[in-house]
């Protein structure tokens, strides 16, 4: 069995030898290279442009501006396509846009010979715009007479929904019931993947290719093909290595831009590529939210109702949209089960800021943020111990989501809190840390964690795979699902290995995705690859070996029903004997004079089913009070994924989302300039990313529930680990502090205001 | 027009001799002329790690060290790691064995910044090695097992590590 086992990852070795290629590292040193010009306003319109003096720089090949490009709005989300148009993403841009909504928007390309000329050519653009004024912030934008981006759109609002259970009014009436109030906010953060968003384009054969740094490239070939009006089949995208996503490449960014201007200069190779500070602004950040909540609690801690409302800055496009903001109200439903009622809203907001896509977590980042926070602050107004309110109220084992059908099949919130509270010694420290004075003091928090693994019944959700068997009797893999460093090759090749009955190193799994060749798959995206790849891998598997089984019936005259593949040879089953190799077998069959056959196998897969993913953080920390300073001394995630395909590789997932929900929690937060609407920290000194010194060891533990409805008992990894860290420091600073902040980050600047009207830090007046 | 200067260079243990554009930096021109990809760019202003390289033995992040410096230096990339059957290097292999490579984009750095260390010889505490893996950003792995993956390969091998650079050709313009 591989399935199980920590085996080195399949791009181990070309990843640390830097043999590894990235998109960047392909391209022909031939290309053209192309530069975008950023508005200069947050908002308002490009009357004129003059680019006469930017096309005398020596080395421009081509300048286009907004005032050129085809009259087509798109929708950049990296969702599958939708055949009912009710339910298809929001399109509100163009390839440049003349009509300005953030500053930074795209208002013209230039094509020039080397960066050089590129460069300078931008800088001798003349622009002039008529301004409007701007709005940054959601609830400013809903105001009545604040500034419109969207003629479609009143008062700005891309979306609102509301959803509900029971009888709200009634329930509220009950007498005796606490009702405790807390508004919680999230910043607005990037993915901050090393490698930066880059792709280049040119024309073969009458159709364009573009290679990029994607998570999804069977959904950039679509959305290429419909921002350009041309059709899909004359797009091929081929998608090498990437250094990171975490969703903010689950948008389709520069890609439809590239593949225009490649046709702009009859094409030509052109290559794309934007900087880190672009990045900030220009590709898609994790929308800010500001979450109300009120719980109606009784004395003894079960909650009666509760209410939330959800305000998500969605900035100046729609990308995935309301999308995200319904996870989050999801995520709100679901974690804990009040008795009699609940209600929800979520408004999904256009402002002037940068557009808001999918980051990892989709929503509910923001939503266990607050919810978590809000369960802290419920247990400490009612002075109940938190794990005894959570378990009173959280999702009960046996429930079944009437929309989903998705089952808690175990009791995984309670196997988590166990895991973790042990390894940090919670109930010791919490009694520990009570009654604190002094300067610096130090407490302990925790935090749930509610997750979904796929998409269903939300969307499609499918999978193909393509396996072909060689001479040697390997096999090579394709998927549409990516690689994008959280090791889905590794895993998927474990798969395989154990369904076939051949060495993990007979799997050769063909980590570039091209659309021209590898199955359709929508990419990686959710927490999905494990589940619905190991579906389709399963499936087509299965398929492959009952044809190699046939043929060994063929040649060894075996009953088709004792013969199997066991260790890379055909076994009959009743003797235990080995009557052939499979290699044996593929080399006959691919030569035999009498039967010659090409094995392979393909398929789809559609799943109709989706689970719950659970766990839960606790972190420790040092809150040093004139300082303003945190410290965070312990962290542990414990997590319910169900069966671990590879558990160093988990554990590694584990980390990263860790390291994602510290900066979360302590420094991330991107700023801007109220006056207009320019992003002051659109750089790697400026926005405080965690460092390997914010660091603590990061400890993991996890509970193996198989999962029922997956095909090798796996479920979501990839984005749950961010999700319940930040607000588990935030309730370890309540504990040492006795100060509830309801702003992430605790940065220095919120601690301070927190802290002195707390009256911590005494003020001068 | 544009200024260009000859300068005189080793590039993992070859001795080369180019022209070099005044305005380009390292980084471009392992990258560009010499087809080092292992050299990475993910911020070009000396923030993120991704193109660290060692010069005369000492670790630069060549994005902001400019190639006419690079005069009369030795360079070192990944690429100068392997040996010369495709064996990897001890802190190469401590990396694969700890799983402390995910997207593996920032990888090729933190490999040379941990050659660094070996080859000081010291032995460091954990905290320490943090300090000196400082300069690099990864946003995928939250650093526990590089920083284990390093700590292996000084404890491990700090006073076996072969001096020998592998005879890495680079192609010429």
């Amino acid at each position: 069995m591989h399935v199980g086992q920590s085996l080195p990852r399949v791009d181990a070795y070309d990843k640390v030898t830097g043999r590894a290629k990235y998109t960047d590292d392909l391209v022909d040193k031939s290309a053209l290279i192309a530069k975008v010009l950023h508005a200069q306003i947050a908002h308002g319109l490009v009357i004129k442009m003059d680019i006469g003096e930017a096309l005398r720089v020596p080395g421009v090949v081509k300048i286009v501006t907004c005032f050129d490009v085809p009259d087509i709005l798109f929708s950049t989300a990296g969702h599958p396509w939708s055949t009912d148009i009710s339910h298809q993403d929001v399109a509100d841009r163009m390839l440049l846009n003349r009509r300005v909504r953030l500053y930074g928007d795209d208002i013209a390309a230039v094509v020039a010979e080397d960066e050089i000329a590129a460069s300078s050519a931008l800088r001798a653009i003349r622009v002039e715009y008529e301004e409007y004024p701007h709005v940054l912030n959601p609830i400013e934008a809903m105001a009545p007479g604040a500034p419109q981006l969207h003629d479609a759109f009143l008062n700005n609002i891309l979306k609102q929904t509301s959803a509900g259970r029971g009888d709200f009014e009634a329930a509220i009436q009950e007498p005796g019931l606490i009702r405790i109030e807390g508004e919680y906010e999230t910043p607005m953060v990037q993915h901050s993947h090393l490698e930066l968003p880059v792709s280049y384009a040119y024309i073969e054969s009458g159709r364009i290719v573009i290679v990029s740094s994607t998570q999804i490239p069977h959904i950039v070939r679509r959305v290429v093909g419909q921002a350009l009006g041309m059709p899909w089949g004359k797009v091929r995208v081929i998608k090498p290595y990437i250094g990171g996503g975490f969703g903010n490449k689950q948008d389709v960014l520069y890609e439809p831009l590239n593949a225009y201007l490649c046709q702009q200069v009859g094409g030509r190779l052109v290559k794309l590529e934007i900087s880190r500070e672009e990045t900030f602004f220009a590709t898609r950040v994790r929308h800010a939210d500001k979450i109300r909540l009120v719980s109606y609690v009784r004395p003894n801690g079960r909650i009666v109702a509760r209410s939330c409302d959800v305000y998500a800055n969605q900035g100046a496009y729609a990308s995935h949209g309301h999308s995200v903001t319904g996870k989050t109200m999801t995520a709100f439903r679901q974690l804990y089960h009040e008795e009699k009622a609940h209600r929800v809203t979520g408004h999904t907001v256009y402002t002037n800021t940068p557009a808001a896509g999918a980051m990892r977590g989709y929503g509910v980042p923001q939503a266990m943020f607050a919810v978590e926070s809000h369960a802290e602050d419920i247990a400490a107004a009612l002075n109940l111990d938190s794990l005894t309110f959570r378990r009173m109220n959280m999702m009960p084992v046996g429930f079944t989501d009437d929309f989903s059908k998705n089952v808690n099949y175990y009791d995984s919130l309670n196997q988590c809190i166990e895991k973790g509270r042990a390894c940090i010694d919670y109930d010791r420290k919490r009694k520990l840390y009570q009654n604190q004075t002094g300067p610096v003091r130090r407490g302990v928090g925790m935090s749930l964690l509610w997750y979904n693994t796929a998409v269903w019944p939300i969307s499609l959700e499918a999978s193909s795979c393509r396996m072909v068997l060689n001479q040697d009797g390997s096999v090579q893999v394709q998927l549409g699902e990516t690689e994008i460093g959280q090791g889905a090759d590794t895993a998927f090749a474990q798969m395989t290995a154990d369904v076939l009955g051949i060495p993990f190193h007979d799997v050769h799994m063909i980590s570039t995705q091209d659309t021209d060749i590898t199955p359709y798959g929508t990419g990686a995206y959710a927490s999905r690859q494990t589940y619905v790849g190991g579906m389709s891998i399963r499936q087509t598997a299965n398929m492959l070996k009952e044809k190699i089984i046939s043929y060994a019936h063929e040649l060894t005259r075996m009953q088709i029903y004792d013969l199997d593949i066991q260790n890379a040879s055909i076994i009959h089953r009743p003797t235990g004997n080995a009557l052939l190799s499979l290699g044996e077998l593929a080399t006959e069959a691919l030569y035999s004079l009498s039967h010659s056959e090409h094995f392979s196998a393909e398929a789809t897969y559609q799943c109709k089913t989706n689970a719950y993913s659970l766990g839960c953080a606790f972190a420790e920390v040092e809150v040093d009070i004139p300082l303003c300073k945190i410290t965070l001394l312990n962290i542990v995630n414990a997590h319910d994924c169900g069966r671990l395909v590879n558990p160093q590789l988990a554990a590694a997932q584990v980390h990263g989302g860790m390291s994602m929900g510290i900066g979360y929690g302590l420094s991330e937060r991107m700023l801007f300039d109220e006056k207009t609407g320019r992003l002051l920290n659109d750089n790697f000194l400026d926005y405080k990313l965690s460092t390997v010194l914010d660091h603590p060891r990061l400890e993991t533990r996890f509970v193996e529930n198989y999962e029922p409805t997956s095909a090798f008992g796996t479920k979501a990894l990839g984005e749950p680990p961010a999700v319940p860290v930040a607000p588990a420091i935030r309730n370890a600073v309540l504990h040492a502090t006795g100060v509830a902040i309801n702003r992430a980050p605790l940065n220095p600047h919120e601690l301070f205001t927190a802290f002195v009207s707390a009256g911590l830090i005494p003020t001068e007046k | 027009m544009i200024q260009r200067k000859l300068i005189t260079c080793t590039i993992n243990g070859n001795k080369i001799q180019t022209m070099v554009d005044v305005r380009a930096s390292l980084t471009d021109m392992l990258r560009n002329d010499y087809r080092l990809t292992s050299v990475k760019k993910g911020c070009e202003v000396g923030e993120c790690g991704a193109c660290n390289v060692m010069i005369d033995g000492e670790c630069f992040n060549s994005c902001i060290y400019l190639a006419v410096w690079a005069d009369s230096k030795h360079i070192r990339t990944v690429e100068s790691l392997l040996g010369s059957a495709g064996e990897l290097h001890p802190i190469q292999q401590a990396f694969v064995d700890e799983g402390a490579v995910q997207c593996g984009y920032c990888t090729p750095g933190f490999i040379m910044t941990a050659l660094e260390i070996v080859q000081s010889g010291r032995q460091y505490t954990r905290d320490e090695l943090k300090k000196l893996l400082s300069g690099h950003l990864c946003r995928c792995t939250g650093y526990e097992n590089i920083v284990n993956a390093v700590e292996k390969a000084m404890k491990g091998t700090a006073q076996s590590i072969p001096e020998t650079i592998s005879r890495h050709r680079p192609a010429t313009r």
